[in-house]
């Protein structure tokens, strides 16, 4: 029997959540008894595809198909491979793809899901994970009551771990239903740091005031090499393109740090950001809710700080 | 076309979670049960559908899986413009339970166009969209942040990770939609509200359905220790304890 790990490649390399999945997927086949079966779609090289074997692949299903998601096609490809490998235990992304197919999957093979997955599972027999709850408000233990289960992970819950593992690369030829949707126009944030894959982020809200502000911001973040997000009101302003959006009703993020700026850490703003390791919060207001939050903080303008924080990572980057 | 939004009952979004009972449950006194937000705006793209001219769009329906709890949130949906709703009478035990039993009033009534949300604000579990897809074998849009009928034809905006998609997709489908399907949600007016008493609520008894999870109990998140402060006018101290002490940058 396997655990079978949906890997999620870009440009044709291997996204590092690609190796949470699979080391958290080892954390389980060494408790289980079972081999890790990585899964990849998409046009990826040899070379690539070994680097699998590194996080404790014993095996990858490669399949060559690299058409635009379509919900139908690649839960299709993911069930014929739980089938072909007699996986018990799928493993994929909490992210958008995750979102897509987890249900879909669960679904067609009646297998329990649980989203949102922060931990390797509690118990076996019951078999009990950690989900989150109420966006981060509590966390839930669900108990899956079928033989065979999906579980989509968050980003950042579980660290890289490197287990070299003697890998076979086998070429996958699943069978490709039509699909019924049809892509007319795909545009990429190519070059970009995706803000769900970001290790920092540096955030602004309305308490930076306009849209002419954010170039500090912006410096601030390229020298760390962070990804930019705001709070609601400055998308909804027109400072910031939506994608940036982060919170309850925007993206989910966990990154290991967090920067507050200028954001008073409203409980919707929170609820997007509660799973960064380390949140700092720069602010004028000494009672804004987001220092309850913070694990450091600065009162102050954020004008004066963010150029004292440009040169600071400067040399701190000139020096490492 | 008829469209049917799936509305899933939960807490206000500013609702402070307390655990009680032995953390197997939390308390539900003077919470304030609400429509989740992204099935509020997914009504709301939905009634701007059918408001448009020559729109094919004949009838929105909204349907819960709850008990009888839940009724004052459908009353709200019809109040905000929706034409019937449907109750399943049923706790909804879990995604694949819900996702089921709606699939069931689906392939009864013959939707064209089937909405749900990225997520339930409670549970967080981003699945009964997905599963009902799967049950019904229609396809799925997922992160749906735009929808649009041109020519009696849909067409989607969808995000991706790492971009966005313009896609086209045959009927019958579910759409699962997030940030950007509406601006602001459509609020009931005190016409509508009066409307919404003679609208009909179809209570439907639940198939016989196994959910495959259970929920045992729950587990509030370590508190956080003091925050650090750091003087406004030494900040690039705070880069520097990122740096050494926290090891984050
Ligand atoms: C259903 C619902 C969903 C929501 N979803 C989201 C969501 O997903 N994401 C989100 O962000 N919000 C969301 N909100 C809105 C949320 O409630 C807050 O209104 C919002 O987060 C506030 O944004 P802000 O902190 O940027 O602005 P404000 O609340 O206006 O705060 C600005 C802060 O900047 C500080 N400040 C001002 N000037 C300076 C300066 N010069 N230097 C330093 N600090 C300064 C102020 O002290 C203040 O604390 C949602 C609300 C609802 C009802
Ligand atoms: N009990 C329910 N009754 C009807 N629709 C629901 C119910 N629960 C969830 N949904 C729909 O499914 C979406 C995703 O919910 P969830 O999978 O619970 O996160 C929600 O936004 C609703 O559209």
């Amino acid at each position: 029997m396997s655990v079978l790990v949906y890997t999620e490649n870009w440009e044709g390399k291997f996204k590092k959540l690609s190796f949470e999945l699979l080391s958290y997927a080892s954390e389980i086949a060494a408790q289980s008894g079972d081999q890790v079966v990585a899964l990849s779609i998409g046009k990826v090289g040899e070379n690539e595809l070994n680097l699998l074997g590194n996080y404790g692949a014993s095996k990858v299903l490669a399949v060559g198909y690299d058409g635009e998601l379509d919900n139908q096609v690649y839960t299709s490809i993911i069930a014929q491979a739980v089938e072909k490998e007699d996986a018990t235990i799928v493993i994929m992304s909490d992210n958008f793809t995750g979102k897509a197919l987890a249900p879909r999957v669960s679904a067609k093979l009646k297998a329990g899901l649980v989203t949102g997955a922060v931990a390797v599972p509690a118990s076996f027999d019951p078999f009990v994970v950690k989900k989150k709850a109420f966006t981060g408000k509590t966390f839930v233990h669900v108990k899956v009551n079928t033989a065979k289960k999906v579980i989509s992970l968050i980003g950042n819950s579980v660290e890289i771990k490197e287990t070299a593992n003697a890998i076979s690369i086998e070429k996958f030829g699943a069978t490709l239903p039509e699909a019924k949707t049809s892509v007319k126009e795909v545009n990429r944030l190519t070059g970009r740091i995706l803000l769900t894959d970001a290790e920092i982020i540096v955030s602004g809200g309305r308490g930076m005031k306009s849209a002419d502000n954010w170039a500090p911001l912006e410096e601030f973040a390229e020298i760390l090499g962070a990804a930019t997000a705001c709070s609601r009101p400055v998308s909804d302003e027109g400072w910031r393109p939506h994608h940036e959006h982060v919170g309850q009703t925007g993206k989910i993020v966990a990154p290991n740090l967090y920067f507050a700026l200028g954001i008073s850490g409203a409980i919707q703003h929170i609820a997007g950001v509660s799973g960064s390791k380390i949140l700092v919060a720069v602010n004028k207001d000494k009672d804004a809710p987001v220092f309850e939050v913070a694990d450091y903080g600065i009162v102050g303008d954020v004008q004066k700080v963010l150029p004292q924080f440009i040169t600071a990572a400067k040399e701190l980057k000139a020096n490492s | 076309m008829k469209i049917l939004v799936c509305i899933s009952n939960v807490p206000d979004t500013t609702t402070k979670i307390k655990l009680v009972n032995n953390n197997s449950g939390y308390d539900k006194t003077g919470v304030q049960w609400i429509i989740n937000p992204w099935d509020e705006l997914a009504l709301t793209r939905a009634l701007l559908l059918k408001e448009e001219q020559g729109s094919p769009i004949t009838e929105i329906s909204v349907i819960n899986v709850g008990t009888k709890d839940t009724e004052p949130t459908l009353r709200k949906a019809l109040a905000v413009g929706a034409d019937d709703a449907i109750r399943v009478d049923a706790e909804a035990k879990d995604a694949y339970y819900v996702a089921a039993q709606i699939a069931e009033v689906v392939k009864n009534n013959g939707y064209d166009i089937v909405l749900c949300g990225i997520e339930s604000s409670d549970y967080n579990g981003s699945a009964v969209g997905g599963m009902l897809s799967e049950l019904l074998d229609v396809p799925s849009v997922s992160s749906v942040s735009g929808l649009f009928i041109e020519d009696g034809k849909v067409k989607l905006n969808r995000e991706i990770d790492g971009g966005t998609q313009v896609l086209a997709t045959e009927t019958p489908f579910v759409a699962i939609v997030q940030k950007g399907i509406a601006l602001d949600p459509r609020i009931p007016a005190m016409r509508g509200i009066m409307m919404a008493r003679k609208k009909p609520l179809v209570v439907l008894p639940p198939a016989d359905i196994e959910a495959l999870t259970e929920y045992i109990d729950y587990e509030m998140p370590q508190a956080k220790s003091a925050c650090k402060m750091i003087d406004e006018d030494n900040a690039g101290d705070m880069i520097r304890l990122l740096h050494e002490e926290a090891k984050a940058i």
